[in-house]
């Protein structure tokens, strides 16, 4: 009972957020919707066509994240096809994620995930396509080229902080711009050019240098989604049982406290961007070899963004952020089902992405909305300024 | 220079000191990679006119090795003369601009080698492309000074492009346009307002997720209204320029100043009454007094986050009427995410500028010109990748920040939440 009642305070804020981000952005959906703004002279059937429109959407946002009935027909396990891509998806949302809910716990805000996984890709693909070796040891040398690449990128950030106190939002925004315009030049050269093309495509990765998928040809679902968790549970056990990660934690509750006690905040800090950095790198990685094979000049994505929220989401802790990177995951790859079978545009979903990180960094306004007064508060991030 | 002598100096001595550094060693540089290395050299020429001020001079021709090396000598003697007056400790103002033209006049007789370069053109556009710099920065400061970090200038701008580019598609009226731009950024500020200083969530998430919140909403819309019904939803006017009387004739700066849009005249005196405003007023004296130390300013009777709530609101609709630019003061219909980062590069001004409304101004327009550089400089071809001097913005930043040219400090109390009975 006890475990049940913690359970339900745990999830209680993230579940209602969600809720309400879900409820604002049907709004969104019947309210823009044409065919129901053509019934506003009958209220009723204005209602009833809003609900319509809104449910319509959502169901195949389920149907694109979990389940297709249509693709069950002859073969039930088929219609599971779209779990398979939401796991795709949230492969790269769990590590990205990561990286930033493991800078958050040091007191550090990684913005910077965009350009640190724009690194990662840039390894993994130049190994995966110029390089050539044996199966298995082509993947790992790739993957740890992606780590060491973005690794190096977010510690500079660190070392930066370091040494000279440049505030690591400030720093990783304007990163994330050089990040992508060199990405953008790296993919009008020469090696990077496919033979006789001149669009930014780099070529693709070789079939030894691809992660494996679990559930066969099919299915894109692939060996990356195990190395995403092995990371989640790698920062579990950093953060909560390994000398290194009460450091960090310690820099992160008390900076001032911490260097008293004799632990170099310096070195904390650089480390710590190193390894979010290395984090969100893998995620690129995993991004490339697990499933787009190629690099673009879109590889970045959303995915700075997607991190923050994703590490906002599951509350900072590895445990938390795997469960949101599913749930985004989810929304992700539902939200292509969505745009194409309902004309409901894909960019809903950063509409509700945004909603959800507002409403869970506003518990105050959660409580307000619902009249819940006993209910966990702290997002467990603070507030800082530029300064601090 | 002995130990004692290091020491003695002042934090903006230490700082020019290294100005002086850098002058010397990029004049060097200059002379070198501008003069020395290139072999070719062809005429280089640089076009005065837009259109029918008076003239002084309509073009000018040089041979590009010889305007190379005399600008590469003149950047050095101003790096010398910076020198001296450092010596007397003096400031270096006058020497750095001569330095910063030098520099750049030796670049561009290399870079337009055989070529024809529209200077005032190049300036005119420049001046445009850092209209929406300088009102997110004005923004910025605003936000700053007062206390609250202000990340979402970007959705500002975007909300204020998209409203103000709808509104005046379906009234084919571009004041309308340009009277509701500021609502709609004040629109977004008050949700920064209101979940920064009632909730106290930190500003620095709260503003990135405005602007994705922004980002996704005007990405929605355009999909689902402004493409499908796009005669009706996303079809609006542009403001046309207004010539000054008499000032628009001066050569050189009459067509690049005085033939503008009434945006970039709004920007004007925006610029000057913020400018005088925050050093020479009440309200500025509030504001700033709220962004340093609330707890002092609280104490004199100052309700800080009513001043913070105000500023906030104000801030987003002076973005907000920037993102007209976008639309209205430029192309007309709305694009997808048209801001491109913008808000961002304004952020980047800001803290280039030191915070400080001048200081932001002149960042945006260095900013604005190295952009607009980049696309001159692609359509006629260089060497430099255009993708390396569209970094440069923001490699300047990070330069900014960690001291190189000396320290860029924020408000004190910038993006701490405030409450009453609690000391900072």
């Amino acid at each position: 009972m006890k475990f049940f009642r913690k359970a339900v305070s745990t999830i209680a804020l993230p579940g209602l957020a969600f809720l309400s981000a879900l409820f604002v952005s049907g709004l969104l959906i019947a309210f823009s919707d044409p065919k129901v703004l053509k019934l506003a002279h009958s209220p009723f059937k204005f209602i009833g066509g809003a609900f319509a429109a809104a449910g319509k959407a959502y169901l195949a946002l389920f149907e694109g994240a979990i389940f297709d009935p249509n693709l069950a027909h002859p073969n039930f396990f088929d219609g599971f096809y779209p779990l398979s891509e939401t796991l795709v998806a949230a492969s790269p949302l769990i590590l990205t994620g990561l990286s930033v809910a493991l800078a958050f716990r040091a007191g550090l805000f990684n913005i910077g995930a965009q350009g640190q996984f724009i690194f990662g890709a840039i390894g993994a693909s130049v190994v995966g396509f110029k390089t050539t070796m044996p199966v298995g040891i082509h993947v790992i040398a790739a993957i740890v080229t992606a780590m060491v690449f973005a690794g190096l990128w977010g510690g500079f950030v660190g070392l930066l902080k370091a040494k000279t106190g440049a505030h690591e939002v400030i720093v990783t925004i304007m990163l994330n711009y050089v990040a992508s315009y060199f990405l953008l030049w790296l993919l009008s050269t020469t090696p990077f050019l496919r033979k006789g093309r001149q669009d930014p495509i780099a070529p693709p990765v070789k079939e030894s240098a691809r992660l494996p998928h679990l559930a066969g040809p099919n299915l894109r679902v692939n060996l990356g989604i195990i190395i995403a968790l092995a990371a989640a549970a790698g920062v579990w056990w950093l953060l909560n049982r390994s000398t290194w990660g009460f450091r960090f934690r310690a820099v992160g509750a008390n900076a001032a406290a911490a260097r008293t006690a004799g632990i170099s905040v310096p070195l904390v800090t650089t480390l710590v961007m190193a390894i979010a950095g290395a984090l969100a790198g893998l995620g690129g990685a995993v991004q490339i070899l697990g499933s787009e094979y190629a690099l673009t000049a879109g590889a970045g994505g959303t995915f700075g963004f997607d991190a923050i929220t994703v590490a906002l989401l599951g509350r900072a802790n590895p445990i938390g952020t795997v469960f949101a990177a599913l749930l985004f995951g989810g929304l992700r790859a539902g939200g292509l089902t969505m745009q194409a079978n309902t004309d409901t545009p894909i960019d809903l979903i950063l509409v509700i992405q945004a909603l959800v990180v507002l409403f869970i960094a506003a518990p105050a306004l959660v409580k307000a909305v619902f009249r819940i007064k006993q209910l966990k508060v702290g997002s467990g991030v603070v507030s800082k300024g530029w300064n601090g | 220079m002995t130990q004692v002598e290091v020491l003695s100096l002042s934090a903006p001595e230490r700082r020019r000191r290294r100005m002086v550094v850098m002058m010397g060693v990029l004049g060097v540089f200059a002379l070198v990679a501008f003069f020395i290395i290139p072999k070719q050299h062809d005429k280089a020429t640089f076009g005065f006119v837009m259109d029918k001020e008076w003239v002084a001079v309509h073009e000018w021709a040089i041979n590009s090795r010889h305007g190379s090396l005399g600008f590469a000598i003149l950047a050095i003697l101003a790096a010398i003369l910076a020198y001296f007056q450092f010596r007397a400790r003096k400031t270096i103002r006058i020497a750095s601009a001569i330095f910063g033209v030098s520099f750049l006049m030796s670049f561009l007789c290399w870079a337009a080698s055989g070529k024809f370069i529209p200077l005032t053109g190049l300036l005119q556009g420049g001046l445009l492309l850092a209209v929406p710099l300088i009102y997110g920065a004005m923004a910025g400061v605003l936000c700053e000074r007062s206390g609250v970090i202000n990340i979402a200038i970007e959705g500002q701008l975007l909300a204020g492009a998209f409203a103000s580019g709808v509104l005046a598609s379906l009234t084919q009226k571009t004041w309308i346009g340009l009277l509701i731009a500021p609502f709609a950024g004040a629109l977004i500020a008050y949700l920064l307002a209101v979940f920064a200083i009632k909730f106290a969530i930190d500003q620095v998430i709260l503003g990135f997720v405005l602007n994705v919140l922004v980002i996704g909403l005007t990405d929605f819309l355009y999909k689902r209204l402004l493409i499908p019904y796009q005669t009706t939803w996303n079809s609006g006017p542009i403001l046309s320029p207004i010539k000054i009387p008499v000032l628009w004739k001066i050569p050189i700066l009459g067509p690049i100043f005085f033939d503008q849009t009434i945006i970039v005249y709004l920007m004007y005196a925006i610029v000057i009454l913020i400018h005088v405003g925050l050093f020479r007023s009440k309200w500025g004296l509030r504001m700033r007094a709220a962004g340093e130390h609330p707890t002092a300013a609280e104490s004199v009777g100052i309700n800080v986050n009513r001043t913070r709530f105000r500023n906030v609101i104000l801030a987003g609709a002076i973005a907000g009427l920037g993102g007209a630019y976008f639309t209205i003061g430029a192309v007309g219909p709305f694009g997808k995410e048209m801001t491109a980062g913008k808000g961002f590069i304004a952020l980047a001004a800001l803290i280039f500028g030191r915070w400080s409304p001048l200081g932001a101004v002149s960042a945006a327009l260095i900013f604005g010109f190295a952009d607009n550089l980049q696309g001159v400089l692609s359509i006629i071809g260089t060497a430099i990748p255009s993708e390396f001097m569209l970094m440069a913005p923001y490699v300047a930043t990070i330069i900014a920040v960690t001291g190189f040219v000396g320290r860029v400090r924020a408000p004190a109390a910038d993006g701490v939440p405030y409450k009453r009975g609690e000391s900072v």
